[in-house]
């Protein structure tokens, strides 16, 4: 592994050499081997370093058999797989079903926040309150409190299931946020719209709808989808209330066999699911960055 | 009616289309407008002149009621536009206005950037507002524009749309806010083309305009503005030549330096 630090170095040294000569006129079409190659396999190569430096230092903890034995197991993982793997499509249901109630409902909540007017003021005062208190609980509070409180009050007509009332606390809480991105978005909108919406005769609400929302919704787009990556690991939070989901199935596991390789296998089929999601907030936070480069233009 | 004698070439009595009585206006404790009078007939093309902060947008501002204001009365076809004889809709129908910065929506393209007003304010069938909107679209030889999105445009064609898009609900009355102002010399032509055609199909128009050549080519009658009064009126060949205040010569003195007459 030593040996490969020079190499890394070397190869460094040689990729800056073509930015040294970038003043001359670029000829940007005919990247050499070398132009194309280098940086990549330099940085392939120094992830590959750390990643090895990391496992060298924790393999060699004295303790390092007993925990490879006790998290590691991969005869564990397999058996306690099955149980995980459902509980896990169970979280990712809960978390498809969350992202639209909660793109919608934190809209509306946006909307009634940004109306004026004495007609609109108590929705406006309301919706205020609403994301205030709401962003002011942590998500494992509000889902403890609706998973167990509202179950108990043994309402009529309305469901008592606790991942009913588990995903009703995340919708909530992640709303309050998910209001506050699209206001910010609906604020960068400029004034001239709202201007010219008013003087061709749109009431607000109109306003909103045709020529606001339309608008913020595009600017703040990689913004939602990184709350979506947020809840996509909240979801986690309803095995508190007894939801049978990856972390829950894993606890049973662990609690029947002492052995936490379960959670290992739950954390795997976390990042299977955040990591596409990460890349694709990336990607579209791209694409938002060449947009508004293309209009500035 | 009262007629003025120096407009003695034109039939006789000429209704007033909007009246502008003792418009004053505050930003904050800043005096913009003070005292405002202005009548502005049927027919008419009124070109407001004057410097930077002197009052001119904010007078078309408050004829749309974008702004609100302190005191006076503007009337529309002899009716209070703040009252309850016209309501939000009623005006935007009748008066359109169009923006230095165009103001299009950049997400719908430039037949929904027309249509839009029409179908979801007053109610016209899609269909009607999109022929209707065709048809205002080759009138000024901008069809090929239609399905065009704003960002696709040059400034001078976005104006352009911008204009049509005011024409849509058929106003009585166009306010155009330095329309100019904010396009690449060579794309200025166009726009002010529309306007002289405008002019010829006899649209009443109020132009906040720098562009004095035009002014003095296409008004009426201009107000030079000063500080929130309109310090002088006359028509363009009488203001520009032989201007009685001493501010507005001043002002066309400096005008002239800059190059811009």
């Amino acid at each position: 592994m030593s040996q490969d630090q020079p190499a890394a170095g070397r190869a460094a040294h040689v990729s800056g050499q073509p930015e040294r000569a970038g003043p001359a006129p670029p000829a940007r079409q005919t990247l050499s081997f070398r132009e194309r190659y280098v940086p990549f396999i330099v940085s392939f190569l120094s992830v590959a370093i750390v990643f090895a430096l990391i496992a060298r230092v924790v393999t060699a903890a004295e303790h390092w058999p007993r925990i490879q034995l006790q998290f590691f197991n991969l005869d564990a993982m397999v058996e306690a797989f099955p149980a995980v793997l459902r509980g896990f499509l169970r979280n990712m249901r809960v978390w498809f079903v969350s992202l639209f109630a909660i793109a919608i409902w934190a809209l509306i909540l946006a909307m009634a926040r940004s109306l004026s007017g004495p007609l609109f003021a108590p929705l406006k005062v309301l919706a205020i309150l609403y994301i205030d208190l709401l962003r002011g609980v942590p998500s494992l509070l509000l889902v403890l409190l609706f998973g167990f409180g509202v179950p108990a009050l043994q309402l009529r007509g309305l469901p008592s299931s606790n991942v009913f009332w588990g995903s009703v606390a995340l919708v909530m809480g992640y709303s309050a946020y998910a209001a506050e991105v699209y206001r910010s978005g609906m604020e960068a909108v400029h004034d001239g719209q709202r201007a010219a919406a008013k003087a061709l005769g749109l009431s607000q609400i109109q306003t909103l709808r045709y020529a606001i929302v339309p608008q913020a919704v595009r600017n703040v787009l990689p913004a939602l989808l990184n709350l979506a990556v947020a809840l996509q690991k909240d979801v986690a939070l309803l095995s508190v209330i007894g939801v049978r989901d990856a972390v829950r199935e894993a606890q049973i596991y662990t609690a029947r066999t002492f052995n936490y390789s379960s959670l290992i296998a739950a954390a795997s089929l976390f990042l299977l699911a955040t990591v596409p999601m990460a890349r694709l907030t990336d990607y579209v936070a791209r694409k938002d960055q060449e947009r508004r480069l293309q209009r500035t233009v | 009616m009262t007629q003025h004698s120096d407009d003695s070439n034109r039939a006789a009595p000429i209704p007033i289309r909007v009246e502008i009585e003792n418009l004053t206006k505050y930003y904050g404790k800043t005096l913009v407008l003070d005292s405002v009078n202005l009548q502005v007939r049927e027919h008419e093309v009124i070109c407001l002149i004057g410097a930077s902060g002197s009052g001119k947008s904010t007078i078309l501002r408050c004829i749309t009621r974008l702004v609100p204001y302190d005191h006076g009365v503007i009337r529309l076809d002899g009716m209070n536009t703040d009252g309850a004889s016209f309501g939000r809709n009623g005006l935007a129908k009748r008066i359109g206005i169009v923006f230095q910065a165009f103001n299009l929506f950049p997400h719908i393209n430039v037949i929904d950037n027309i249509t839009l007003a029409p179908c979801k304010v007053h109610g016209v069938q899609r269909k009607d507002a999109e022929a209707h909107a065709e048809e205002l679209l080759a009138l000024f030889g901008m069809s090929e524009f239609a399905r065009s999105y704003p960002e696709q445009l040059s400034g001078g064609q976005q104006q352009r749309v911008a204009i049509v898009r005011a024409l849509a609900t058929n106003p009585e009355v166009l306010l155009l806010d330095e329309v100019t102002a904010a396009l690449d010399p060579e794309l200025i032509g166009g726009v002010l083309r529309i306007i002289r055609d405008l002019r010829e199909r006899g649209m009443t128009m109020i132009i906040v305009t720098h562009e004095m050549s035009f002014a003095r080519d296409v008004a009426d009658r201009v107000c030079f503005l000063d500080s929130g009064h309109i310090l002088e009126q006359d028509k363009p060949q009488k203001l520009f030549s032989r201007p009685e205040h001493p501010r507005t010569a001043q002002f066309l003195q400096r005008i002239i330096e800059a190059g811009r007459l």
